[in-house]
């Protein structure tokens, strides 16, 4: 069980990241990685709204969808779930942190159409990677796919801050080295791939 | 036809569920905002320049609630709103000296040296890239139109190959300031209607050698202002605008043509 649920985590993370190596969630992973504190707290958003989401569409799945044969719903009432989950993180923020609230931006509410966040419930049902998803192992799960996100984003925001000091050349200064060095970062995360249990 | 009784009923159900869940917790974790904020955004222009230095209207809308801010900072709505803002705010309004942009070079086509014809984009800072511009000065506009493009209020324009800003139309937001590559584009108190048109800092010789209306430093200005309000200094020479009395006599004795008057 125990060694399951790490397969499942460290699939996760590394092996199958949900952003360098499944390109879901680009949008905020180049939107909010300018500072590593914004990332990490964009990050931990998304963790716990992953982390949420897969228990609760777990739910919704299992017992009242599959029930009365509307799998077809899916994305609809996925959609749904995580956008009531967005709006709640999102009034918890306001209030508790408003700092963070105001430099995650739009890109807050934009978890809601977040597809790495949809991506995640999806898997869980998809029997992703031949696993069949129990209700711990879709938790686990999702809980995984939004640390992997952190880690790519907060990897990424460290580089780019890097990158601010350093002599970039003019006709790649700004979008264009941000971009090739997430295509690096991407390259380096398919390393895990040769990872076998 | 009961599938989709079932359908619409479970989704709808799961929706007002959680339409509930978010009452219940936009009320618990409900925020405080000062209730002035959006009155204040009301009066703003809401062009979001940036001119006042705060990220847009509503950023200086909340500095303004938050305190410490002077209500006379927006260059757009000037006076009349600042008025308005004072009288949200319950503090007393200041007057804001009108500022307005000042293009220094008056270096066109025809009286600055060109080196050589710009092919490229057209944009200055292209054209700055290359050799610093088309013009033997370094100094002089590129005319290329940066600064009209991010002009929000149609208030600059490139007619004889040199910027000119509409002082009616001008609010002094900077933005063309910000823009400018060769950096000759000055925010200056509307009040002074002589300006010094050129920024060349090279010694006179040059000058004159590149530019038929630059300034060459040779002080005549300087000397034969009454209020002493010029200043010749790295060979070139500046109006402080809070002694200038608009009397003209620099612009006539100029023997470069290089002090005008832009209204």
């Amino acid at each position: 069980m125990i060694s399951e649920l790490l397969i499942i985590s460290v699939g996760a993370i590394l092996i199958n990241n949900f952003v360098l190596v499944q390109f879901l969630g680009i949008c905020p992973f180049l939107g909010v990685s300018k500072k590593v504190e914004t990332a990490t707290g964009m990050g931990m958003a998304v963790v716990f709204v992953m982390l949420c989401a897969s228990a609760l569409t777990w739910v919704v799945q299992n017992y009242l969808l599959v029930p009365f044969g509307l799998e077809y719903m899916q994305t609809i009432a996925f959609i749904l779930v995580i956008a009531v989950l967005v709006q709640f993180v999102e009034m918890f923020l306001q209030k508790s942190i408003p700092s963070l609230y105001n430099s995650l931006g739009v890109y807050l509410p934009l978890i809601t159409t977040n597809c790495a966040v949809l991506g995640v419930a999806i898997n869980n049902i998809t029997k992703f990677g031949g696993v069949e998803m129990s209700f711990i192992k879709s938790i686990v799960y999702g809980t995984s796919a939004g640390l992997g996100f952190m880690l790519a984003i907060v990897l990424f925001a460290g580089v780019r801050e890097r990158l601010e000091t350093s002599n970039v050349p003019e006709f790649l200064k700004g979008m264009p080295i941000v971009l090739v060095t997430a295509a690096l970062l991407s390259i380096a995360f398919l390393g895990f791939s040769g990872l076998s249990f | 036809m009961s599938n989709v009784l079932i359908a619409v009923l479970i989704i709808g159900g799961l929706g007002i569920i959680f339409g509930i869940l978010l009452g219940v917790a936009s009320k618990i974790f409900a925020v405080k905002i000062d209730e002035r904020v959006p009155e204040i955004l009301e009066v703003l222009p809401g062009a979001n320049c940036g001119g006042c230095g705060f990220a847009g209207c509503s950023a200086y809308a909340n500095a303004l609630c938050a305190g410490g801010v002077k209500p006379n900072m927006c260059p757009v709505g000037g006076a009349a709103v600042a008025e308005k803002i004072s009288d949200i705010l319950g503090v007393q309004a200041e007057e804001k000296e009108k500022m307005v942009a000042r293009v220094l070079c008056n270096g066109s086509p025809d009286r600055a040296v060109q080196k050589y014809t710009f092919d490229g984009p057209r944009d200055c800072h292209s054209a700055a890239v290359l050799g610093g511009g088309e013009k033997m000065c370094p100094h002089g506009c590129l005319g290329f139109g940066s600064c009209v493009s991010v002009c929000k209020f149609g208030a600059i324009s490139v007619e004889t190959g040199v910027a000119v800003v509409d002082v009616e139309k001008c609010v002094a937001c900077g933005a063309c300031a910000l823009e400018c590559p060769k950096k000759i584009i000055k925010i200056l108190p509307a009040k002074s209607k002589y300006t010094i048109t050129c920024k060349s800092v090279e010694k006179g010789k040059i000058t004159r050698r590149d530019c038929a209306v630059g300034c060459i430093g040779c002080g005549i200005c300087a000397k034969n202002c009454p209020k002493e309000a010029i200043v010749v200094k790295d060979n070139v020479a500046v109006i402080d605008p809070n002694k200038c009395v608009n009397c003209g006599i620099c612009a006539s004795k100029c023997p470069q043509k290089a002090i005008n008057k832009v209204c």
